[in-house]
């Protein structure tokens, strides 16, 4: 069987019993990537060196008896945002490009504590503010199921690199749905976990109280299987929750319970976005029936300050990024400018140089916001918002388990198509940002395709530190569909 | 319409020390004013008795006790300098000559 058809749980236990060896998962990764990278751009980087290597050590680990870990030999990609000491992380900007970290994301020690092989760097919209990844400020990457069309953002190169099977899995960053919508438009799994889940120690900061890592996957069982590897309290992470406040379940194990009398929650507001393409709304519901037929009951429910999250996510997280990214000013890592004339030179010209457009846009908007004079205006105002969006979901989790509603208003749009306007660009994530907002987990699954052949997904939104019932709902519909087996053409050629 | 002004638009980008071209400047002027013209949705919800959300997670205050750990060492935090001098970051002078 080619290694593209294995899940990443079926990769790790041929590994163990040396049905294969690390070195062939590896260089199987490799190879794919390397034939299908010029087309569609996932990847910034590979470290064929270090993969090999590690691959080496897996396999004279498991046949020396010793145990590898819970991801022996598993290969996988890792979003340019998320730091590590064996390469640059580059945050795909100009700023960045020639960065080396000088340490490791908390992440990024648990992979490869637990035996993953990172094979190299994805491709993300700079500094993950974006949702087509057409803001990269070092390369485009292209949806594998049509590739004039854009894979989704900012993870869009992690997406894409599952969706063609390059990796199994892959890690990406999600602030208002970067890794959600890249999934859907993708058609791959991906899930953000509650915030305080998993370590942001080694994430570059976009909005520090909304962003979150979390894994990409063709199969459920995957998704659980990282989440029980990354979760868990970072002393590094102040903003990690400790185990007494919420204990790391083995989500594997909790996948398999099934949906008879689970409620799910369907927000009549999502439902009446004027945006909604039509065939993303016959899939979601179509999806929907099939977790009802499974034994799930369905309840409408209002989150009734739906229409105001866009403006809220705005404020805050331009705000937060104003602040974020106001350390690349040229003096102790990143781009500095040629020959500044003075101290503040090196600031202006080195972040007007290093800095693409969508980046001085929201850092613009984000001082804007927190500047004397408009802080109460906007940013508090927003923080005040935030509250009421968070209590929408408090009051709709009282009378259900788990919410489920569209992902992204369309399927995937052409290249270009909404660059020109931010504020169309921003509409794509209608559907995504509350979740941050509110800071609970939420998960896109494949449940469709478009007639012209591009897929869709179906998010569920859970209680915090519930990932465990959304997987299940989750597992339970995978079991009896098969929209995630389903591959690009490219990558079956 | 809430526009920004070019000028508002200059002394935003001071603030956030970035040089902008003219083009630039009223470029954003333009798109600023579109998303801050959205964002007065906001005014339409009363908040006079809502608390501020900061951020999700249910912490406040987390400390450990002060105690050395090892740190990344010179070498590591000085590899990628742009500029450097022994174990020294190298920038522009930032005092003129009177002070």
């Amino acid at each position: 069987m080619e290694l593209s058809e294995l899940t990443a749980s079926q990769i790790i236990d041929r590994i163990k019993t040396r049905a294969m060896s690390a070195v062939e998962a590896a260089r199987a990764s490799l190879d794919r990537i390397e034939s299908l990278n010029g087309s569609i751009g996932a990847f910034l980087r590979t470290y064929p060196d270090y993969a090999l290597a590690r691959a080496r050590q897996i396999d004279e680990q498991v046949a020396s008896g010793v145990d590898p870990g819970p991801l022996a030999g598993l290969p996988i990609g890792i979003k340019d945002n998320i730091c590590e000491s064996i390469g640059k992380t580059t945050c795909a900007s100009k700023i960045l490009e020639n960065y080396s970290p000088p340490y490791d994301a908390h992440v990024v020690e648990k992979l490869v504590r637990a035996g993953a092989v990172i094979v190299g760097k994805t491709n993300l919209d700079e500094f993950a503010m974006g949702s087509s990844t057409e803001n990269s400020g070092l390369q485009r990457t292209y949806n594998p199921w049509d590739l004039e069309r854009v894979p989704g953002g900012s993870s869009g190169g992690s997406a894409s690199a599952v969706a063609a099977r390059m990796v199994p899995v892959a890690l990406g960053s999600d602030t208002g749905g970067s890794i959600r919508q890249p999934a859907s438009l993708c058609g791959v799994f991906g899930l953000k976990p509650t915030y305080g889940r998993i370590s942001r120690y080694g994430l570059v900061a976009y909005g520090s109280s909304l962003d979150q890592i979390g894994p990409f996957a063709n199969d459920i069982n995957d998704i659980a299987l990282l989440m029980n590897v990354l979760s868990g309290q970072d002393p590094k992470d102040s903003t990690s929750v400790p185990a007494d406040y919420a204990p790391v379940p083995n989500f594997v194990e909790q996948l398999h319970g099934g949906v008879a009398g689970l409620k799910i929650g369907l927000p009549k507001e999502y439902y009446a976005q004027g945006g909604l393409d039509p065939e993303v709304r016959k899939a979601t519901n179509q999806a929907i029936q099939i977790l009802k037929d499974l034994g799930a009951e369905l309840v409408e429910i209002s989150l009734p300050h739906t229409d105001y999250a866009l403006a809220c996510y705005y404020l805050i997280a331009t705000a937060e990024a104003s602040s974020n990214l106001a350390r690349y000013d040229g003096i102790h890592y990143g781009y500095r400018t040629a020959n500044p004339t003075d101290i503040l030179d090196v600031y202006f010209r080195s972040r007007a140089e290093g800095f693409g457009e969508e980046v001085k846009r929201r850092i613009m908007l984000g001082t804007y916001a927190l500047s004397a004079g408009y802080y109460d205006a906007y940013y508090l105002k927003a923080l005040k918002v935030r509250t009421l969006i968070k209590r929408d979901f408090e009051n709709a989790f009282k009378r259900v388990d788990v919410i489920c509603c569209p992902v992204s208003p369309t399927a995937a749009f052409k290249i270009g198509e909404k660059i020109q306007d931010p504020l169309t660009m921003y509409l794509s994530d209608i559907f995504t940002l509350s979740a941050n907002l509110a800071g609970i987990p939420g998960l896109s699954v494949p449940c469709g395709f478009t007639n012209d052949g591009l897929p869709i997904g179906l998010q569920m939104l859970g209680k915090h530190f519930d990932e465990a019932t959304m997987l299940r709902a989750a597992w339970a519909y995978q079991q009896a569909t098969d929209w995630h087996r389903r591959q690009p053409k490219i990558a079956r050629s | 319409m809430a526009i920004l002004t070019e000028a508002e638009v200059q002394h935003v980008a001071k603030l956030a020390r970035l040089n902008l071209s003219p083009e630039q400047i009223k470029l954003f002027a333009g798109q600023l004013g579109s998303i801050l013209e959205h964002v007065e949705k906001l005014n339409e919800l009363d908040t006079r008795d809502v608390e501020p959300t900061v951020h999700a997670a249910p912490l406040t205050n987390v400390l450990r006790d002060d105690q050395d750990r090892p740190g990344s060492g010179v070498e590591a935090i000085l590899k990628n300098a742009p500029e450097r001098d022994g174990p020294f970051f190298k920038v522009p002078k930032v005092l003129d000559g009177e002070s």
